[in-house]
């Protein structure tokens, strides 16, 4: 291999990067667009999830509980009914997506049973929205049960510290991993930079063939090697601009507590993005017209990114095969490393599993792209 | 033989049912300007294609500089240059960026690329553009650019395909005072060409048609190959004696040629004075019937119009 004519082929291409709008939007503006669409459109829907009450007490006491689903942002309430029948009525015409019910008896059964049912109705049409209403429900059940079990503490002179709430103290009550966009978030990350990626380098050897530079390029003693190498180092560049600012996006923008280690963080993304360029650089050397090249990228990347990556539909609901297909899809290993470096704070050694995935996946289309382009017409 | 810089032998490439290239022979001499010449669809692209690598040929085989290109097209490549029909280089560069890239590919010392662009811009009369994008070039300097780029290195060989075509005659001359230059300096350049005139200015020339390869011999040796002999009418009409002369008895062929009309004939001494009785037949006042010299646009449309 030869270094200068590696970095002239670097240097060539960053200039045309430069001068292509269509390029530079790629890199610069999809990222920011899919970011505001993917992080807003699927982490911010699962709040203030439409709720009906049906209050047959209308105490003080149930009132309190009703006060606690709509403390939060979880709910907001759509409806107050007073009658059985209201229920499936609102449920069916999709005015609330779940429906609380407190019994008449209620404050009675809490002073005399010292316990009280209440029933939550769910719509479960969407089974994702559902579970997260679920988790809401049961955190804000939690947080009326601790309310309650403090008054009735201090009413019999106890500190509310040796009732014993174990259960009921606020790292147990507000379970973090039902805070869908902490989850989500780190997946949008993979889908945008699977896209944008092999989006970019789609168009890196197709365009020269279209422009009809190809032919005079493979003349020179130029290797394909060096094409390949020459042509992905300004993409890189351009790739780890655009995951710094997810990422950053991510963390500061979009709240998702970081407990990794940058370095961690860094050297993953690294070993993506370099995964994702190659895929783009090997279909773009395969199909010679920019367009067939720019849409099978986006068919390859986007549809198993979004799909079977774990971004949205947690794999392990899903049936053998499609998980079985699912090991072939890369953005799955990154989505699972960033979660668990953003939300545990994972290190490279528990990351093992995803980072051998990811590792066979870069040196095998890293060893197909350095061989991909022939040096010949036909 | 040493003094061969390109040697085809047996080329063959078919395209499909389509035989673009059959059985070609060519022999270029070291230090040659050497054209290939043919009709729309003859092979020549398909022959510098394959002479300059890009293109394996289905059969036969190719010496470059003495080097195989077959069997080894990197040490081939390292030896040519190669200008396709169509502009090859980067419209979103400019001239200087353009003529950095090709120079960093062959690994062409700096202050060698920079003496040598000067030289070779300041040649082509492109040196006050060299900051100017590529795409925004006219057809005349992209073609001089491509020839500048092509030249960074020193190539041994020269291969260009259709290099003026399309060129302004002013620029056409700059191109050409480039070539003799490096004919000087032992470069051999094999180019393919729609004008005659410029066939005239190669040192030998292959006639092809239908890939293959008709005849190769100097401008003269070709000029003397043409069957029958050539005479040029000269008249205010000549459009209108071209029909009155076509199809008569010993004649081979006509072809128009601004304001004369070549006609070919098999016997002058016999034909002028039957051509003199036949305008006057036909009203035809103050035409001047005169034996020409012929050009190579007249002997390859009569060699031609023999084969078909
Ligand atoms: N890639 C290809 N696929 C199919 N047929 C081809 C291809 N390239 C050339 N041909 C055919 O081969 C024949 C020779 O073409 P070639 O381009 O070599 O001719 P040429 O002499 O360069 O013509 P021109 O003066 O138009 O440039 C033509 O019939 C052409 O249609
Ligand atoms: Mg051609």
């Amino acid at each position: 291999m030869n270094l200068r004519r590696t970095f002239a082929m670097a240097y060539k291409e960053a200039l045309q990067i430069w001068r292509d709008p269509r390029s530079l939007a790629i890199a610069l503006l999809m990222p920011l667009m899919q970011l505001v669409l993917l992080g807003y459109g699927v982490s911010l829907d699962i709040k203030h999830v439409p709720l009906c009450v049906f209050d047959q007490e209308n105490s003080q006491q149930s009132r309190a509980v009703v006060d606690r689903f709509v403390s939060s942002d979880w709910f907001s309430i759509s409806h107050t009914i007073n009658r059985q029948s209201g229920i499936g009525y609102a449920l069916d015409r999709g005015d609330c997506i779940a429906a609380l019910v407190i019994p008449a008896d209620f404050s009675r059964r809490l002073s005399t049973v010292g316990a009280a049912p209440v029933q939550a109705v769910f719509d479960a049409t969407d089974v994702n929205t559902t579970n997260v209403a679920l988790g809401y429900a049961q955190g804000a059940v939690a947080q009326a049960n601790a309310q309650i079990a403090a008054q009735w503490a201090a009413s019999q002179g106890v500190l509310p510290s040796l009732v014993g709430q174990v259960d009921l103290e606020p790292s147990t009550w507000f379970n973090e991993t039902l805070e869908s966009r902490n989850f989500i978030i780190p997946g949008v990350v993979a889908v945008i930079l699977s896209l944008v990626g092999a989006e970019l380098t789609s168009l890196t050897i197709s365009r020269e063939w279209e422009r009809g530079t190809m032919e005079q390029l493979i003349s020179t003693p130029v290797t394909p090697l060096e094409v390949m190498l020459g042509k992905l180092t300004p993409y890189f560049a351009i790739g780890f601009f655009d995951a710094g600012f997810c990422l950053v996006s991510a963390v500061y923008w979009f709240r998702v507590p970081f407990r990794g280690n940058i370095g961690t963080l860094l050297a993953t993304t690294a070993l993506f993005i370099v995964v994702v360029l190659g895929i783009g650089y090997l279909i773009s050397a395969r199909i010679r017209s920019q367009l067939g090249a720019s849409q099978i990228a986006l068919l390859v990347t986007m549809l198993p990114a979004t799909l079977l990556s774990g971004f949205t539909f947690p794999l392990d609901q899903m049936p053998a095969l499609v998980r079985a297909i699912s090991l072939a899809v890369y953005a799955r290993y990154y989505v699972t490393i960033l979660r668990s470096v953003f939300l545990k704070g994972s290190g490279l050694y528990d990351l093992w599993a995803p980072l051998l995935g990811l590792s066979i996946y870069a040196v095998a289309v890293i060893w197909l792209a350095a061989r991909a382009l022939h040096k010949r017409l036909d | 033989m040493n003094d061969i810089a390109i040697r085809a032998e047996g080329l063959t490439k078919n395209f499909g049912p389509v035989s673009a290239v059959r059985d070609v022979d060519l022999a270029v001499y070291r230090g040659e300007i050497f054209g290939l010449v043919g009709p729309d669809g003859a092979g020549k692209t398909t022959i510098m294609r394959m002479l300059s690598g890009v293109l394996p040929p289905d059969a036969g085989r190719i010496f470059v500089d003495g080097v195989d290109a077959v069997a080894d097209p990197e040490g081939a490549r390292l030896r040519l240059s190669y200008m396709p029909q169509r502009f090859g280089l980067y419209e979103d560069l400019t001239v200087a960026e353009n003529i950095f890239f090709y120079g960093e590919i062959f690994s062409v010392p700096r202050g060698e690329r920079i003496a040598r662009s000067g030289e070779l811009l300041e040649a082509a009369g492109l040196l006050p553009f060299r900051r100017r994008m590529a795409g925004q070039l006219s057809g005349g300097m992209k073609q001089k650019l491509g020839l500048v780029c092509a030249l960074i290195h020193t190539p041994r060989v020269l291969l260009l395909d259709e290099p003026t075509t399309g060129v302004d005659p002013v620029s056409r001359r700059d191109f050409w005072a480039i070539l003799y230059n490096l004919r000087e300096s032992g470069v051999t350049i094999l180019l393919s060409t729609a004008y005659m005139d410029e066939a005239e200015r190669c040192s030998r020339l292959a006639l092809l048609h239908n890939g293959e390869v008709r005849r190769c011999d100097t401008p003269a040796g070709i000029k003397k190959a043409m069957p029958g002999a050539l005479l040029a009418i000269i008249s205010a009409d000549p459009r209108r004696l071209r029909e009155a002369v076509s199809g008569q008895p010993g004649v081979l062929g006509v072809l128009l040629m601004g304001d004369r009309l070549h006609v070919r004939v098999d016997d002058p001494a016999r034909r002028i004075p039957e051509l003199r009785l036949l305008l006057a037949g036909r009203g035809v006042t103050g035409a001047v019937i005169q034996a020409a010299e012929p050009g190579i646009e007249d002997v390859f449309v009569a060699l031609l119009g023999e084969m078909a």
